[in-house]
């Protein structure tokens, strides 16, 4: 573990210039950051620690009728807070199926969205790692890798994004506000974690010194269908082998107007694909349906020695989400799914 | 070498100055700077809830937070609870409940619990156990910790 020096802020513009140059963080909870300090992988110069910015504290209403969550609220204040419990419940639920009220209470949605992958190689500093150091080598391709990516992995990476947080924003398509040297800009949850490709060392398109600000969730929150599924290893606190965040909304004639299924723990960012989604437009919902639709969102992928299982899991898992997710009212935190 | 930062921390009830370098952890800046050992160190990495205390309301992980950061809060650790003759109701609970064996994970236990009841988020024994994943007891005392929690939480002990 290294020194490193302190500075703590009250506005944006300050920290976004105290962070500007090498070595320098931000710190929001520090539920990550500080334990990768500990295990010698993060080196910080210097911290600048957000939380004396209160802008970025508020949960807000927008004029399109979305809700904005700031970046420094709490996971916490974020999945209790009655707006989203009452219009985003997918988003509650999902958060609520993370890590533990000490973390959560702690952990910031901005900080969720940069959390690094719990890959056991990329934790052991003695382990080659591309993500940790690049062109060292993936020890994950031949060794352990259940909790490995099935969909978008590369020869260099194999890691998956580690937050559930992220599933549902993927599935309710929110948007990044972030501010950097150059200003301000939106970014669109699918293009904000990226796949590794060459590159597994960058897990998103957030630019040098860019801060977040803000998660903007549109209007339409799926409160009336909608389930997280998280299957993991032990009942709570654990990361998912594999999860569903899905959502639809009904017509009048009980068909599909439009759904939203997002996979975390298969992939190095939420897994979407559009075209899955549309399948089931206009469709009653049925397990034949989401069977397809699992079908579509599965295509290509291709597991390793510990986590083929997955393939066939994910495809189980959606089809189990679709029904539940016309009664969400069965899925209270802690609850086991009635099906 | 960063030089120290002078910060206040209200800790059960009585406020102090500390002088502490950014990477002091407010666990240890509560056991090594203000020498109350109440709150343990299990695993250093907020996996284990064994150095859980309440910080402004809301139970932390005191080994994931830089004292730094808590610069103006007011903690309450085990030491604030509760004290030999004049104990809190969970500390009761636990010893009627019988809800420890080698203790170490005890003080954690007892903040995450306290807090647990006063969010009020939980009302049947599944979410108890749920909202108390975080706290990990090796000795395999969990049944009646949770015992202990919900005989407080339904008003056994006032």
């Amino acid at each position: 573990m290294n020194n490193f020096h302190y500075e703590r802020v009250t506005d944006v513009d300050t920290a976004v210039a105290a962070a500007t140059g090498a070595g320098n963080s931000y710190l929001g909870g520090g539920t990550n950051l500080i334990d990768l300090w500990k295990y010698d992988l993060a080196h910080p110069e210097k911290l600048v620690d957000l939380n004396g910015i209160d802008e970025l504290k508020e949960v807000t209403e927008l004029p399109d009728g979305g809700l904005r969550l700031g970046a420094l609220v709490t996971n916490n204040k974020t999945a209790y807070h009655p707006t989203v419990q009452e219009r985003y419940p997918l988003l509650s639920r999902t958060i609520l199926a993370g890590a533990t009220p000490q973390i959560r209470n702690a952990a910031t949605n901005g900080g969720n969205l940069l959390q690094r992958t719990r890959c056991y190689y990329f934790y052991d500093a003695a382990s080659p790692c591309n993500k940790r150091v690049p062109g060292s080598g993936c020890p994950a391709r031949e060794g352990h890798n259940r909790l490995h990516a099935i969909l978008g992995h590369s020869e260099a990476c194999i890691a998956t994004m580690p937050s559930d947080m992220c599933v549902a924003l993927a599935a309710l398509e929110a948007t990044v506000r972030v501010r950097g040297p150059q200003g301000e800009r939106h970014i669109p949850f699918a293009d904000f974690h990226r796949l590794p490709g060459e590159k597994p060392e960058l897990d998103n398109t957030l630019g040098e010194d860019e801060l977040i600000l803000s998660i903007d969730l549109p209007a339409r929150g799926f409160a009336d269908h909608h389930t997280y599924l998280k299957l993991r290893d032990r009942h709570s606190y654990a990361f998912a082998v594999v999860s569903v965040a899905l959502g639809y909304e009904l017509d009048g004639e009980g068909k599909i107007t439009t759904a939203r299924i997002a996979l975390g723990g298969v992939a190095h960012k939420p897994w979407r694909v559009p075209a899955a989604e549309e399948l089931l437009v206009g469709q009653a919902p049925s397990e034949d349906q989401f069977a397809r639709a699992a079908d579509a969102l599965l295509e290509g992928a291709s597991g390793f020695k510990h986590n083929t299982f997955k393939i066939d899991l994910a495809h189980r898992a959606i089809i189990r989400a679709g029904a539940m997710a016309h009664d969400p009212s069965c899925q209270r935190p802690g609850a086991k799914p009635s099906l | 070498m960063s030089s120290p930062h002078q910060i206040q921390l209200t800790v059960n009830g009585k406020t102090q100055q500390l002088s502490v370098r950014p990477w002091v952890s407010l666990l240890d800046a509560l056991r090594h700077h203000l020498h109350l050992h109440g709150t343990k160190k299990g695993c250093d990495h907020g996996q284990c809830g064994a150095c859980t205390v309440i910080c402004d309301g809301e139970r932390v992980l005191s080994c994931l937070n830089l004292a730094v950061m808590k610069d103006g809060s007011e903690i309450t650790t085990i030491e604030g609870l509760g004290q030999p003759g004049n104990l809190h109701p969970l500390q009761e609970a636990f010893l009627e409940h019988d809800a420890y064996q080698c203790g170490y994970c005890t003080p954690g236990q007892i903040c995450s619990g306290v807090a647990l009841i006063e969010e009020g988020h939980a009302t049947t024994r599944e979410e108890v156990k749920e909202l108390m994943s975080g706290n990990l007891c090796r000795c395999g005392a969990n049944t009646n910790i949770i015992d202990a929690i919900m005989a407080v939480k339904d008003g056994a002990h006032e």
